[in-house]
């Protein structure tokens, strides 16, 4: 048997087309279409700042991907080509939401406020994420894939217990939707009609691995057998997004349960900076993907329709470098940690055995300094 | 004989187990085109095929799970754990199953899979990316653990991981995946289950696995100079543990350092000291000491130089040793 018996092959472009069901409010054209079922507007002033946070999170991006090449960074996990979809989900939270991301939604964190450099410091290798998650109301980012899909329903359950209105934005990727604590938060969600909005950038790619390795069927269908409906939006589409998460938002707010978004979108850059994507697609595949670019058919369409003009991206432009200027200064001067910041908060309580341990430690750097070597004697082997 | 590193020599030893029997089969996350994130598996789907180099969907409970269904059709599945941190979700197939279906079937359905695990720290990554959860799998009876530290065991190793008749944990030292040495691919190897002295010496045993034997034998080369005779011996294997060739040594030396990246607390290395006092305890000089990692989470990456044992807290240990 090999994967053809089964009608699916690798690769197969027309398994990968979006299809009929796809909502789209803004073409790649920068032309407004409407949606029987979703409509929005927006004023001249929100357009333009949906198009300035798509700029400057693109910009964080590129500058990041460059201090990672240039060592500043350990790794970066790039967001190229999913601005759309991740500044779309971040308009349509209100500021009492909470948002479960994974580790590439830089754009919603944007949207929550949270500084650039707080996410930096991560890929850094500094700490775990130095935001506020619960001042913030965006999760810290969770590497381990799928497992914050049950942390939101149970935040989503506790919202329910304290009769509150806020509801709950969980992102996870098209791979995730392969593990069992996904599908099992899908049924908690169901079962529970938690306030949760699932949020599955299907970016095509989990690594390597194309879409059909994980799902026989469009990732949107899936929900409909969980029990709560499922919707697939153009993810590039920043307007189709916002109008479709503020909408399965809202109905999780007034108890109509969960809805699963697929963000129909693309991987426009390597998995992270330690990835090669030309081992495994082509290159004429990403060149179809940039003509449906998130942020070009939106200046396409503010500069149609009169709604921004030439002086209007060049503001954007240079705000964007001083952006850009910002971060690299910030990055390059990030004092490292403490190494014994190590032993703190592993516990509420810290217990006495670690106590000791971390006072080892101590005395067992500063043995070195004593000996008038600020490092240890001989040169750790990497 | 060319050199290889220990990355290609396990690739290598994969290519030759395919081979020598059609029931091996690789299952794994980005295994099969892109040849593994560490490139392990390189050009063995392209060779083998997409039927016995299968690249599953993102989820390791199914890796296993599917794994223990073609072990029990006659199948010889190897996994592949992307990073120690993500062998997690598949750790209830491997402790409530894998481990224990050969006993409760009284041996009718022999387990014969086979789970590699790049492990440990030291390349600089995120969370989840350095951990060494061996100790976990060790403590779990029906399990077998072992852990390469060379390319040369790391060839033979993996062949011998997949022959056996019991589940095999084999923990690669990732960081270890770019070092090189001579392959001789027709030398016999020696029995799995067996540990090594790797270094003689005579004034402290060292006992390390995994990429921690480096360090061991760069902190016995580094005190040579000085006098200080270290003995060094590769585990190699976890569980079972092989002590004889150690107590025979500590009997010698008198004195004894384990080394391991793993958290000190409740570590290998706990049970090692108790083995060790219980059978060399009237030749001890002093007692048995652990280097490991701290008992905390593992750190970011700025901070993992500090955590991780390197040749300065092997040394230490050693000189502690010598002040009972
Ligand atoms: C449990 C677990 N297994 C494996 C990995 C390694 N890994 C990191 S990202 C990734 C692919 C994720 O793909 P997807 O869910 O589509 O998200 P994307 O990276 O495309 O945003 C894998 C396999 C992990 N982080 N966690
Ligand atoms: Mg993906």
């Amino acid at each position: 048997m090999s994967a053809g018996d089964i009608g699916v092959s690798p690769g197969d472009s027309s398994f990968a087309e979006a299809g009929p069901e796809l909502i789209q409010l803004l073409t790649p054209e920068g032309e407004r279409v409407e949606h029987p079922d979703y409509a929005i507007d927006l004023s001249p002033e929100e357009l333009r700042a949906i198009y300035r946070d798509l700029a400057l999170v693109r910009r964080v991006d590129v500058e990041a991907t460059a201090l990672q090449r240039q060592g500043e960074l350990g790794i970066w996990a790039s967001l190229l080509g999913q601005e759309g979809a991740q500044v779309g989900a971040g308009w349509a939270l209100e500021d009492q939401d909470m948002a479960f991301p994974t580790y590439r939604e830089h754009g919603v964190a944007w949207c929550r406020k949270v500084d650039p450099l707080d996410v930096i410091s991560l890929f850094r290798g500094c700490d775990n994420g130095s935001w506020d998650p619960l001042a913030t109301k965006f999760n810290l980012y969770t590497v381990v894939i799928g497992v914050q899909c049950l942390h939101a329903v149970g935040y989503g359950m506790g919202i329910q217990r304290d009769g509150s209105d806020s509801a709950v934005l969980a992102f996870l990727g098209d791979g995730a939707t392969s593990q069992g604590d996904v599908n099992e938060s899908f049924v908690w969600a169901s079962v529970f009609a938690a306030p949760v909005v699932f949020f599955c950038q299907n970016n095509q790619y989990a690594i390597s691995e194309p879409i059909e390795k994980q799902s026989r069927i469009p990732l949107f269908q899936r929900a409909r057998g969980f029990g709560f409906p499922g919707v697939r939006v153009d993810g590039n589409d920043v307007l189709a997004v916002l109008a479709v998460t503020r909408k399965a938002l809202e109905a999780a707010r007034t108890g109509q349960g969960p809805t699963f978004i697929e963000a129909y979108t693309y991987r426009m850059g390597a998995h992270t900076t330690s990835d090669d994507p030309s081992r495994y697609r082509l290159a004429s595949e990403m060149e179809a993907w940039k003509l449906k670019d998130p942020i070009e058919r939106v200046r396409a369409y503010l500069i149609r329709s009169g709604q921004a003009d030439a002086a209007f991206f060049e503001s954007i432009e240079a705000e964007s470098d001083e952006l850009a200027a910002r971060i690299r200064k910030g990055t390059t001067e990030m004092p490292d940690p403490d190494p014994s910041s190590m032993f703190a908060n592993v516990y509420a309580e810290q217990t006495p055995y670690l106590r000791e341990q971390a006072e080892q430690f101590a005395a067992y750097r500063a043995s070195f300094v004593a000996s008038g070597d600020g490092a240890p004697l001989v040169g750790s082997e990497a | 004989m060319a050199p290889v590193t220990l990355g290609k020599a396990i690739n290598m030893g994969l290519r030759k187990a395919m081979e020598d029997d059609p029931k091996v089969l690789l299952m794994g996350e980005d295994i099969g085109r892109l040849g593994g994130v560490f490139r392990v598996t390189d050009g063995l789907q392209k060779d083998f095929g997409e039927d016995r180099v299968i690249d599953t969907p993102l989820a390791e409970s199914g890796i296993l799970g599917t794994a223990v269904g073609l072990a029990m059709r006659g199948y010889r599945p190897v996994c592949e754990i992307q990073f120690d941190g993500f062998i997690f979700p598949a750790y209830n197939q491997i402790v409530t199953q894998v481990a224990k279906i050969h006993a409760r079937s009284r041996g009718r359905m022999p387990m014969r899979i086979v789970v590699r695990v790049p492990f440990g720290g030291g390349i600089g990554a995120v969370e989840h990316h350095s951990e060494s959860p061996e100790a976990y799998f060790s403590h779990t009876p029906g399990l077998k653990v072992v852990a390469c530290s060379n390319p040369v065991d790391a060839y033979w190793m993996i062949q011998q991981a997949i022959r056996q008749d019991d589940p095999v944990l084999f923990f690669e030292p990732k960081r270890r995946y770019w070092e090189k040495a001579d392959l001789d691919t027709t030398v016999e190897p020696e029995p799995l289950f067996e540990s090594r002295l790797v270094r003689p010496g005579h004034d402290c045993t060292v006992l390390a696995y995994g990429p921690m034997v480096k360090t061991a034998l760069q902190a016995a080369a580094a005190v040579e100079g000085e006098g200080r005779s270290l003995e060094v011996v590769d585990l190699r294997t976890l569980s079972p543990l092989d002590l004889g060739p150690v107590f025979e040594s500590v009997r010698r030396t008198g004195r004894c350092v384990v080394v391991h990246e793993a958290p000190t607390n409740l570590g290998l290395g706990s049970e090692i000291a108790a083995r060790i006092t219980e059978e060399c305890f009237y030749s001890l000089e002093a007692p048995v000491l652990r280097v490991g990692g701290y008992d905390t989470p593992y750190p970011p990456s700025k901070m993992e130089e500090d955590y991780l044992p390197d040749l300065d807290r092997i040394l230490d240990a050693v000189d502690r040793s010598f002040t009972f």
